[in-house]
């Protein structure tokens, strides 16, 4: 089920806490959305699921506009909330049923679904806990649980991992990732690492815009057009030379030294060439020994403090 | 309606996870059997079998009793945000207005039938009039839905449940108290309608056993006007400026 935004705009009174904002999102994919507090994630999310009326503009999931259709949307959208707000006198379990209840789930099935969320949430040893009682991760299961009961097409999940342990990311993750295999899924987060590990597409945004949209490789190249490698060499007797020789190459344009070490350097090659081919070379002319040649990424942090801030 | 339904039945359960359902009920027919056995015009001081005392405790009690009930039902909901996980479900705000409401009434409806057997001793005492009995506990009825409206209103305006409170009495008294005490200090037109607002004339002639058809308009008026506010206020964050 695919789910468009075109020229979305939330205004707060003279804030635009969504500025104009259109992407789409296809079946079977997952969007990473992320973007510095007070971006306007939170907000967009909760104009797609239908609790929020946007100023201007309009969204569409599975061409049903959320102006006219929300009763139909979401029915077919699990939503887990920023901060999580449950019922907090309630047991796990009755909870549970209420939401499947509440989602229309047929009474033949909600038993089954309600076991299979225990499973796949880690619920089982807390199930019959008042979800006041349960720790803050084990709460944080229960809203992702009442996301799923009802087995949507659409997950819209709002920093879904935010006070889980280690184990349980990776199983999170993991769930996401099968999840999205066949489902849309839009999740915000502001672990960087999680949306390389789980997202197919990034969508960045800053103060209610769009400022990158695409895969992290995309971003990337983007973000630095050329390429940067961190080369040592052993042998060589004075730096400078080494330095001065790579200058020399035709496809490098910039070297600097690795501070901490005497024989290493960051070769920084011109727009759209490859140095790597003629290092090696030179090495090889000058019989230099080349120990490591790495080349350097750029961090998806460094894109998005580019993009973010200023 | 089945949404309507569930979220019925949830919020009665949690009056009796919260304990303010047994607090409600035991004071209530507390209140209700003391003034109705025991104390000042007791049935046995004036020798005649009649719920007349007991109806009219029941009137102040439910008063203060409703807004009690009613001031945590949207007001909490909205300041733990569990109001958003509730909207963005296949609900509408209406049928979460109407699904707490039913649970409020439906609260007050088995306070009222517990008080039936206080009716039946009565009854034994000696000769009752079985329909101004009936129409009594109708009109405890038709007040209820007016006072649940009232204060699903005052608690969708607010995040916090005292101030939710406060306003569900203070508007509340007017119907109770004010509108009649100020028709009394006018005369002509303005007189009759404030005596018309007023919520006891309505109910005394209800619980004499005759209901008519003003009266039920007065507190159908009531109950929509106020639930139709209540979901007013819940929907505001859908307004476009
Ligand atoms: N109900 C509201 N009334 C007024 N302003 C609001 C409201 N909700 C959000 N805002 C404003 O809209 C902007 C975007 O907020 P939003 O919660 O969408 O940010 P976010 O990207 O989710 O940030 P975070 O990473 O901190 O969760 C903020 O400046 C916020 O103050
Ligand atoms: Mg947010």
């Amino acid at each position: 089920m695919s789910i468009v935004v075109n020229n979305l705009t939330k205004k707060f009174g003279a804030q635009r806490a969504v500025d104009n904002i259109s992407f789409e999102v296809k079946t079977g994919e997952i969007l990473g959305f992320l973007g510095p507090n007070g971006a306007g994630k939170t907000t967009t999310m909760k104009i797609l699921t239908c609790y929020m009326a946007p100023s201007d503009g309009d969204a569409k999931v599975n061409d049903l506009s959320i102006l006219e259709y929300q009763d139909e949307i979401k029915k077919k959208i699990g939503y887990l909330p920023e901060n999580n707000p449950l019922y907090y006198d309630m047991p796990v379990l009755e909870y549970l049923k209420f939401v499947a209840d509440l989602q229309g789930v047929p009474k033949d099935k909600i038993q089954d679904r309600i076991g299979e969320m225990v499973y796949v949430c880690g619920l089982n040893v807390e199930k019959h806990k008042k979800i006041g009682e349960l720790s803050k991760g084990f709460r944080q299961r229960v809203g992702l649980a009442q996301a799923m009961i009802h087995d949507p097409e659409i997950l819209i999940l709002d920093e879904p991992t935010t006070g889980l342990d280690p184990n349980q990311i990776v199983e999170i993750r993991k769930l996401i990732k099968e999840i999205g295999k066949h489902k849309t899924v839009i999740l915000s987060t502001h672990i960087l690492p999680e949306v390389e590990a789980t997202c197919d597409r990034i969508l960045i945004i800053n103060k209610g815009k769009i400022v990158a949209d695409g895969t992290s490789d995309m971003l990337r190249k983007r973000a630095r057009g050329e390429e940067m490698v961190r080369i040592q060499i052993k042998d060589s007797g004075n730096k400078d030379v080494v330095a001065s020789a790579l200058k020399g190459l035709d496809s490098v344009a910039v070297v600097d030294f690795v501070k901490e070490s005497n024989d290493s350097f960051y070769v920084t090659s011109k727009e759209n060439q490859n140095s790597r081919k003629d290092i090696f070379k030179l090495c090889v002319q000058k019989n230099w020994v080349l120990t490591e040649m790495t080349p350097i990424e750029t961090k998806l942090e460094d894109i998005f403090r580019e993009l973010t801030t200023n | 309606m089945h949404a309507i339904w569930v979220i019925s039945k949830r919020e009665f359960n949690s009056f009796f996870d919260s304990l303010v359902s047994y607090i409600f009920i035991v004071v209530f027919l507390g209140i209700g059997g003391f003034f109705t056995w025991l104390f000042g015009s007791d049935i046995f001081l004036i020798g005649q079998a009649t719920l007349q005392p007991f109806f009219s405790i029941a009137y102040f009690t439910l008063f203060f009793f409703i807004p009690a009930l009613t001031m945590r039902m949207l007001a909490e909901e909205k300041r733990i945000g569990t109001i958003e996980l509730l909207l963005t479900k296949a609900v509408s705000d209406w049928q979460v207005i109407l699904g707490k409401f039913i649970a409020c009434l439906i609260l007050i409806s088995v306070a009222l039938a517990l008080t039936i057997p206080y009716y039946i001793t009565v009854w034994a005492i000696g000769p009752i009039d079985h329909g101004a009995v009936w129409c009594g506990y109708f009109g405890m009825i038709l007040m209820s839905m007016a006072y649940i409206a009232i204060g699903l209103f005052a608690s969708s305006i607010t995040n916090n449940q005292i101030v939710s409170f406060l306003l569900a009495l203070f508007i509340g008294v007017f119907f109770l108290i004010i509108f009649d005490v100020l028709s009394s200090s006018f005369t002509g037109t303005i007189s009759q309608i404030l005596n018309f607002l007023s919520m006891s004339s309505h109910f005394d002639s209800i619980s004499r056993g005759v209901i008519d058809s003003r009266d039920l308009i007065y507190f159908f008026s009531i109950t929509f006007l106020g639930l139709m506010l209540a979901e007013t206020s819940l929907s505001k964050r859908n307004i476009v400026e």
